[in-house]
C-alpha cells in the first residue's frame, strides 16, 4: 500500500497513487454502469445551451442548490448577538446540529445552541415535556442569562404553541419566574434565514419592550442583520460610530462570540448586546437597519413604538457608506469628521488607481438580497457591470428594487435580476451568457469549476477559505478590502493567462 | 375603535356548527358589528351561507397555485358577503393527505400579517370537529380567541366532543387568556336534551348560553345557500339567532376556565339521564325480552 507510517500522505495525493487509481477505475467499470463518455459529453454540452437554459428556467417542481438556508439558522445567529444568550431550538436534534456546524464552519469558532430533542412520541403528543425538561437542563447546565427559543419544522407542523409551553415550563420551575425566555416561531419551510433573523429579533424586542414605558432619548439602535462578515463589519461599524461620536446600541452583535481568543479559557458566551441595553433600546430615538430584508417586521415593530426607522442594503462602497453616514449625521446632529472624509478620499483614490483593470468587467453576483444589492452597487462604482444578480431568497419587491438600481446606471444596462432562482439556474446563465467574475459564497466553487468563472468569496457561507470574515467589507475601509479582493482575482487571472514562456507571455508584466 | 373581539366556534363534526355560527353572526351584524369569519376547515364550507356560494379561493389553494403564501394578496382571499361580513376560508388538503392543521396555522398567520384584522370588531373562527392537533388549537392560542363557544346537542358523541374541546381549552387557559364562553345546544330532539345540556354545562363549569330549537326553516334557507336571517328575517327562528347573538355580544369577559370531566363521570351522567344503561339494566332488559318471546311461542 502507498500509505506508510514513515511517510503519511494527505488524502489528495494518496488517492492519486496507482493502487487507488486502479481500484477506483475497476469500481467504475464494474459497478457504476455509466453511459459512454461521448454521450455524457453530448448531454453536458446540451446543458450549456440556450435550449436547456429555457427549460431550466421554467422548472417549478425542483430546487437544485438553493443559495439560502432556513429560518432557525438566522434565529440562532441573531440570538448569539445578545449577552449570555443560549439558543434553544424546539424540535429535532439534527436540525440544531446543522445550524451549529454551518456557523462553525464559516466562523471557525464553536457555536453553542441546544435542542429540545423531539422524537416520534413528541411528534404525536406535542413537545411540551421536551420544553419543560429542555429549558430546565439548559438553564442549569449552561447558566445563560437568557434563553432564546425558536422552532424547527417538526414543532411547527404539529403546531406547538411556544408562548403557552414556555409559561407552563416556568410554572413547573424549569427556569426562575423572572428569567428571560423570548421566543419566535421560525418554520423552516417558510422564507429563509433572513426571515428567521427578523422573527427572532422581533421576538426578543417584544419580550423586553411590550408593556414598558418609552421615554424617548437621543440614542440610536443599529441592527446589522445576518452577515457572514459580522466579526469585521460590526467592529468597523463601532469604529465609525466612535469617529462620529455617536452613542449607538448595536442590537445583536456577534463580533465577540464568533471571534473568541485562544487563551486557555472556553467562552460559551462572549460580548453581545446586554439585557439592559436591549431594554433601554425602547427609548431610542431611532432604529436603523443595515439590511432591509433581514429586519422588515422588527423595524415595523420599532416604528409602532414611536421610533424613527431607516434601512439600508449592506452598506458597501462609496455612495452606500456616504448615505449611511449622512443619515446618521442627520439623525444625531453629529458632523461627519475629517478623519472619515480622509478615508473616503483614500478609497476613491484607490478605485481611481485601479480603474483601468476593473472598468467594463462583467459579474455574476449571488447571495442574500441585501448583499446582492450592496455588492452590485459597489461593483458599478468600480466601473463593473453586474450581469446576473441572483437571490434565491429574494422576493418580488426585492427584484423590483434591484432592477431600479441597475436601470439607474449605464453600468447596469446588461443586468438581469433573478429572484427565487437557484445555483443550477445560475449555471445555465453562466454557460449561455458568460461573465468575467462571479461573487458569492463557497457554494460557487462548483460553478467556478464547471463554467470557468473565477469566484470571489464575499458572503455567507465561506467554508473553504479562512478568516476573511475578520476583516470588514462595510464602510470606506471595508470598501478597500473588497476592492483588493476584486483586483487580486483580476491580476491572478491576467498572470495565469500569460504565464507560458514564449507562448503567451507577451503581457506577463511586472508592473500592472 | 373598540378592542377587537375574537371568538371561536368548536364542536363535533356535523353538529351544525357552521350553520349555527353563520346564522348567529348574520344576526350579530344587526347590532352594528363589523365581522370577519375565518373558516378553519379544509372543506371550506364555513362561509357558504354568508357568501351565498361556496368560497372558491381559499388561502391554501391560492398559495399552492402561486407557489408560496408570501406571494398572496389579501384581496385574493378576502370575500365580502351578506351585510358586508368579510369571509376567508383557510382551505387545506384533500382528505387523507397532507396536514390540515398546519394549513390553519399558515392561514391565520397570513391574515394577521396582512392586516385582515384591522377595521373589524369581531373575528370569528369556525373550526372543524375536534381539537385533534396543535394546528386546530391555533385559534385558542394566546392573543387569539378570547371565548370559545362549543356547539353541541343531546347526543352522547356531541357531549363527548364538548368535553374534549374543553380539555383543549384548559391546556391553554391557565397560562393564556382563552376562556370557555359557553355551550350552544343545537336541538336534535333527543330525550331530555335541554336538561342534559344544562347538566353538561354545569359539569364543565360554564352555562348553556342558548338552546336553539330545531326548525326546518334552517334547512330551507340552507338549500338556498342562505342564513335564516337573510331567507326569512321575520321568522321565529331568526329571532332565536338574534337572541343568541345578543347573548354572545353581552358575554364579553364572562368566559370561564372549563373543568372537563373524566370519561367515567361522563358515562355516569348519561346513565343518570337514562341515555345509556348500566350492564345490569341491559341484561335485565334482554332477559325480559327473551321471556316475552318464550311466552308468545
Amino acid at each position: 500500500m502507498p500509505q506508510t507510517a514513515d511517510k503519511v500522505l494527505d488524502h489528495a495525493p494518496l488517492f492519486r497513487e496507482p493502487e487507488y487509481q486502479e481500484m477506483l477505475k475497476n469500481k467504475q467499470v464494474k459497478y457504476e454502469c455509466g453511459h459512454p463518455e461521448a454521450l455524457v459529453k453530448e448531454i453536458d454540452d446540451w446543458t450549456r445551451s440556450w435550449e436547456y437554459r429555457e427549460k431550466n428556467l421554467e422548472r417549478t417542481a425542483l430546487k437544485v442548490n438553493p443559495a439560502k438556508a432556513c429560518q432557525p439558522l438566522g434565529a440562532v445567529f441573531v440570538a448569539a448577538g445578545f449577552e449570555g444568550t443560549l439558543s434553544f431550538v424546539h424540535g429535532s436534534q439534527g436540525c440544531v446540529a446543522y445550524y451549529r456546524s454551518h456557523l462553525s464552519r464559516h466562523f471557525k469558532e464553536p457555536c453553542s445552541a441546544v435542542s429540545s430533542s423531539m422524537t416520534e412520541d413528541a411528534a404525536v403528543f406535542g413537545g411540551l415535556n421536551n420544553m419543560i425538561d429542555g429549558l430546565s437542563n439548559a438553564y442549569s447546565l449552561y447558566n445563560p442569562k437568557m434563553i432564546a427559543v425558536s422552532t424547527t419544522c417538526m414543532a411547527e407542523v404539529i403546531g406547538d404553541d411556544l408562548h403557552a409551553f414556555i409559561e407552563q415550563s416556568r410554572q413547573k420551575g424549569s427556569v426562575p419566574e423572572d428569567f428571560d425566555v423570548p421566543f419566535a416561531h421560525t418554520p423552516a419551510f417558510v422564507g429563509s434565514h433572513v426571515d428567521g433573523y427578523d422573527n427572532m429579533l422581533k421576538g426578543i424586542l417584544e419580550h423586553f419592550w411590550a408593556g414598558q414605558e418609552r421615554t424617548p432619548n437621543d440614542a440610536i439602535n443599529i441592527v446589522p442583520g445576518f452577515d457572514g462578515y459580522a466579526v469585521g463589519n460590526n467592529r468597523e461599524l463601532k469604529r465609525l460610530l466612535g469617529e462620529m461620536g455617536i452613542d449607538a446600541t448595536i442590537v445583536s452583535d456577534v463580533s465577540d462570540v464568533y471571534d473568541t481568543p485562544s487563551d486557555g479559557q472556553f467562552r460559551m458566551f462572549s460580548g453581545g448586546t446586554t439585557i439592559e441595553q436591549t431594554k433601554a433600546a425602547l427609548s431610542a430615538k431611532a432604529t436603523v437597519s443595515l439590511q432591509q430584508y433581514c429586519t422588515k417586521k422588527s423595524l415595523e415593530y420599532a416604528a409602532a413604538q414611536g421610533q424613527e426607522t431607516a434601512s439600508f442594503n449592506y452598506p458597501m462602497g462609496v455612495s452606500a457608506t456616504d448615505e449611511l453616514l449622512m443619515a446618521l449625521s442627520e439623525m444625531t446632529g453629529k458632523a461627519i469628521p475629517d478623519s472619515l472624509k480622509l478615508e473616503r478620499g483614500r478609497l476613491v483614490d484607490a478605485m481611481a488607481d485601479s480603474q483601468a483593470y476593473l472598468h467594463g468587467k462583467t459579474y455574476a453576483i449571488f447571495g442574500d438580497p441585501d448583499f446582492v444589492y450592496g455588492m452590485a452597487r459597489f461593483v458599478m462604482e468600480t466601473g463593473g457591470e453586474p450581469v446576473h444578480c441572483l437571490a434565491t431568497n429574494g422576493t418580488k419587491a426585492w427584484a423590483k428594487k434591484m432592477q431600479a438600481l441597475l436601470d439607474a446606471s449605464p453600468f447596469g444596462s446588461q443586468g438581469k435580476v433573478w429572484a427565487g432562482k437557484d445555483l443550477w439556474h445560475l449555471r445555465s446563465l453562466l454557460a449561455t451568457e458568460p461573465v468575467d467574475l462571479m461573487i458569492g459564497s463557497s457554494y460557487g466553487k462548483y460553478l467556478e469549476r464547471d463554467t470557468n468563472t473565477p469566484l470571489i468569496r464575499l458572503s455567507f457561507p465561506i467554508f473553504d477559505r479562512h478568516h476573511h470574515h475578520r476583516f470588514p467589507t462595510w464602510g470606506y475601509q471595508g470598501g478597500l478590502n473588497v476592492l483588493v479582493k476584486l483586483l487580486d482575482t483580476v491580476f491572478d487571472l491576467l498572470d495565469r493567462e500569460s504565464n507560458k514562456a514564449g507562448v503567451n507571455d507577451i503581457s506577463f508584466d511586472l508592473t500592472r | 375603535m373598540a378592542k377587537l373581539r375574537q371568538i371561536a366556534f368548536y364542536g363535533k363534526g356535523g353538529i351544525g356548527k357552521s350553520t349555527t355560527s353563520q346564522n348567529t353572526l348574520a344576526a350579530l351584524v344587526e347590532l352594528g358589528q363589523k365581522i370577519l369569519i375565518v373558516g378553519c376547515d379544509p372543506k371550506a364550507d364555513s362561509t357558504r351561507l354568508i357568501l351565498n356560494s361556496k368560497a372558491q379561493d381559499t388561502v391554501l389553494h391560492l398559495a399552492a397555485q402561486e407557489g408560496s403564501v408570501e406571494d398572496l394578496e389579501l384581496e385574493d382571499v378576502l370575500k365580502v358577503g351578506y351585510k358586508d361580513i368579510k369571509c376567508v376560508e383557510s382551505g387545506g388538503p384533500e382528505p387523507g393527505v397532507g396536514c390540515a392543521g398546519r394549513g390553519v396555522i399558515t392561514a391565520i398567520n397570513f391574515l394577521e400579517e396582512n392586516g385582515a384584522y384591522d377595521d373589524v370588531d369581531y373575528v370569528s373562527y369556525d373550526v372543524l370537529g375536534d381539537v385533534v392537533c396543535g394546528g386546530f388549537a391555533m385559534p385558542i392560542r394566546e392573543n387569539k380567541a378570547q371565548e370559545i363557544y362549543i356547539v353541541m346537542s343531546g347526543e352522547m358523541m356531541a357531549l363527548y366532543a364538548a368535553n374534549n374541546i374543553s380539555k383543549g381549552i384548559l391546556k391553554y387557559a391557565n397560562t393564556g387568556g382563552v376562556r370557555l364562553g359557553g355551550l350552544i345546544c343545537n336541538e336534535r330532539q333527543t330525550d331530555l336534551e335541554l336538561e342534559l345540556s344544562e347538566a353538561m354545562a354545569a359539569k364543565l363549569g360554564t352555562k348553556l348560553i342558548h338552546f336553539v330549537p330545531r326548525d326546518n326553516i334552517v334547512q330551507h334557507a340552507e338549500l338556498r345557500r342562505q342564513t335564516v336571517l337573510q331567507y326569512a328575517p321575520d321568522s321565529k327562528q331568526a329571532d332565536e339567532y338574534r337572541a343568541l347573538a345578543q347573548k354572545i355580544h353581552n358575554n364579553s369577559g364572562n368566559g370561564v376556565i372549563p373543568t372537563p370531566i373524566s370519561m367515567e363521570e361522563l358515562e355516569e351522567m348519561l346513565m343518570d339521564f337514562g341515555i345509556i344503561k348500566t350492564e345490569e339494566q341491559q341484561l335485565a332488559e334482554l332477559k325480559a325480552k327473551e321471556e316475552k318471546l318464550a311466552m308468545s311461542a
